[in-house]
């Protein structure tokens, strides 16, 4: 026994040397973001460039204030992230109850139908949608950013997997109790399916919370600007300010980095289910 | 009467039969409006050219007009140009990495995972801003460092080679983190015994890995791979802000050109049948991919 752990040394070692490699080009970014966000442009692209905390912060904020509602735009953003967040948990493990446990007339169409529909391209939709959202008068509006997107294929698949196993007899059970079925599925139903819910929740305030295209496309004053696209017309500027920019970089990072690493166990379960179950 | 009517409302009333209706139907509500309703409008608008603020029928025009479109062919060799080259090595790292921390010797795997994974959760724009900055000529960190070794700077997002090379480096660095993840958790399914067979067996590393851990994790793998590839066919953001698709459209993707082409150009139909080209694209590519995966 002690000999095959002295073999194995030299493997342990390469393994820690790639990953920490790794593991530095995978924060390196994060780090030159913060510390950018921190020193004016002239020492960001200064020769060295500037690589510690400098004293440009406040600086940075004026200056973007100046540029962006800075505060609104932070506003939309959650704003937006978690109306969407909470509406999806509702409506994907509703959906995704009535696909585990119910046997009904068309159950095997509307699955399929979600089934396909994750395989198209959101592209497709842009053009119909940005149409669709011009005639209802929805255009610019948090609505049009979020109601579209609660056609949550992979949110309903997500529901409906989890709750594959959920045990008919307690559903029986409540059931002869007198438990009405929307009181079962409140009650007894979503009480359980906490970590399969907390797993969407993040996966979906993610994705949410960095989407560019669609409120690129739907949203056209500053007012109503996602983080993503009030960082993204910094760029248009003749000089640009690093310094600036990479402070609203941070803005945009610090939160979604929050919520991850508080609940990253739920996060990577969360994608791993969605794929292993596959 | 009386009856007849109490008999219509018990119908709606929520019971065992009823409930899985009232379930899904704001599901399906949203469904048909914001997507099949839009998938369809789509394929129609794709026959239709928009002009003066209406929509007229010009059958297969658009079609065959981007079969001769340089910028269209730009795009989709662009897209396959990064499909080929950063998909396999993505995988390939994600793979390593997977394996590497599989160990169940290994300490600081949690951090190591985390950390891995964390370019993952970044919005793409704030990440392509990063990738700006590191990357320009003058100024860029990574050119300082090149310059350190003396090795001459690389105009990283103004040459097309280069520029595609930079693409492919932002979107290596924030995804394969996350294929890691899915693979790390088809690699925790393995049973221990079988590895401990092969270790009786006298087999070494190598070997099982590829005789053992690979084919078994072969449905992961394409899962990945499936998924990236779709996600390579969207690609958008990098595009939009590294590069502009530029130098002379050599890094535009077929999402930013159909982005160009809807709302840039407002030519709404042959938007739309950009988008179809890319539905056809994703449904062959995932098709092969399934066919491979099913042999052996």
């Amino acid at each position: 026994m002690k000999l095959k752990a002295k073999k194995h040394y030299p493997v342990k070692i390469i393994s820690y040397i790639f990953l920490i490699i790794i593991t530095f080009f995978s924060l390196f970014p994060f780090y030159l973001m913060f510390v950018s966000g921190t020193n004016s442009t002239s020492d960001i692209l200064g020769i060295p460039p500037a690589l510690w905390f400098g004293e440009n912060l406040i600086d940075n904020f004026n200056n973007l204030n100046e540029r962006m509602l800075i505060l609104r735009v932070i506003f939309n953003s959650l704003f937006i992230t978690i109306t969407y967040t909470v509406l999806t948990l509702l409506l994907a493990s509703l959906s995704g109850y009535a696909l585990a446990k119910f046997e009904f007339k068309g159950k095997k169409l509307f699955f399929t139908i979600i089934i396909v529909t994750l395989m198209i391209p959101f592209q497709v939709l842009l053009v119909p949608l940005y149409n669709l959202m011009n005639a209802i008068g929805w255009q610019n509006s948090y609505q049009a950013v979020i109601v579209p997107l609660l056609a949550n294929a992979f949110g309903v698949f997500l529901m409906r997997q989890n709750m594959l196993s959920f045990p008919d007899s307690l559903i029986e059970a409540a059931r002869i109790d007198g438990c009405n079925e929307f009181s079962i599925f409140m009650k007894i139903v979503i009480p359980t399916m906490k970590p399969a819910l907390g797993a969407l929740a993040i996966y979906t305030f993610m994705s949410m919370w960095g989407n560019f295209m669609w409120p690129l496309i739907i949203l056209n004053t500053k007012e109503m600007y996602t983080l993503p696209v009030a960082l993204a017309s910094l760029k248009g500027l003749m000089r640009i300010d690093y310094g600036m920019i990479m402070l609203a970089a941070t803005i945009a990072t610090i939160p979604i980095m929050i919520v991850f690493l508080i609940f990253q166990k739920q996060f990577i379960s969360g994608i791993m289910g969605g794929a292993v179950k596959e | 009467m009386d009856k007849k009517s109490h008999k219509f409302i018990s119908a709606f009333r929520l019971n065992k039969k009823t409930a899985p209706y009232y379930f899904m139907l704001p599901v399906l509500l949203i469904f048909a409006i914001f997507m099949v309703y839009p998938i369809i409008n789509s394929l129609i608008l794709s026959f239709n050219k928009f002009e003066f603020g209406e929509f007229h029928f010009v059958g297969f025009n658009n079609y065959k007009l981007l079969l001769h479109d340089p910028i269209f062919k730009a795009a989709l060799i662009n897209t396959f140009i990064y499909l080929i080259i950063q998909v396999p090595i993505m995988i390939f790292f994600a793979l390593l990495l997977a394996n590497t921390l599989n160990q169940n010797s290994l300490k600081c795997k949690t951090f190591f995972r985390i950390s891995i994974f964390m370019p993952s959760i970044t919005s793409l724009v704030a990440y392509s801003l990063v990738f700006m900055l590191l990357l320009n000529t003058e100024y860029g960190l990574v050119n300082y460092i090149l310059k350190l070794f003396h090795i001459p700077a690389v105009d990283w997002l103004n040459k097309p080679t280069s520029a595609r090379i930079s693409i492919i480096i932002a979107v290596c660095w924030r995804w394969t983190g996350y294929n890691m993840i899915i693979l790390l958790a088809g690699l925790k399914q393995i049973p221990a015994n079988l590895y401990e067979a092969c270790a009786i067996d006298g087999a070494n590393r190598f070997q099982t890995f590829f005789k053992v851990t690979i084919p078994i994790l072969k449905p992961i793998i394409l899962f990945c791979t499936i998924t990236s590839t779709i996600g390579t066919l969207q690609l958008f953001d990098e595009s939009y802000i590294l590069t502009q698709g530029g130098p002379d459209n050599a890094t535009i993707t077929i999402s930013h050109y159909l982005y160009n082409s809807g709302f840039k150009y407002v030519k709404f139909g042959y938007a739309s049948a950009i988008s179809y080209v890319l539905v056809i694209i994703i449904a062959i590519l995932s098709f092969i991919q399934f066919k491979v995966g099913d042999e052996k």
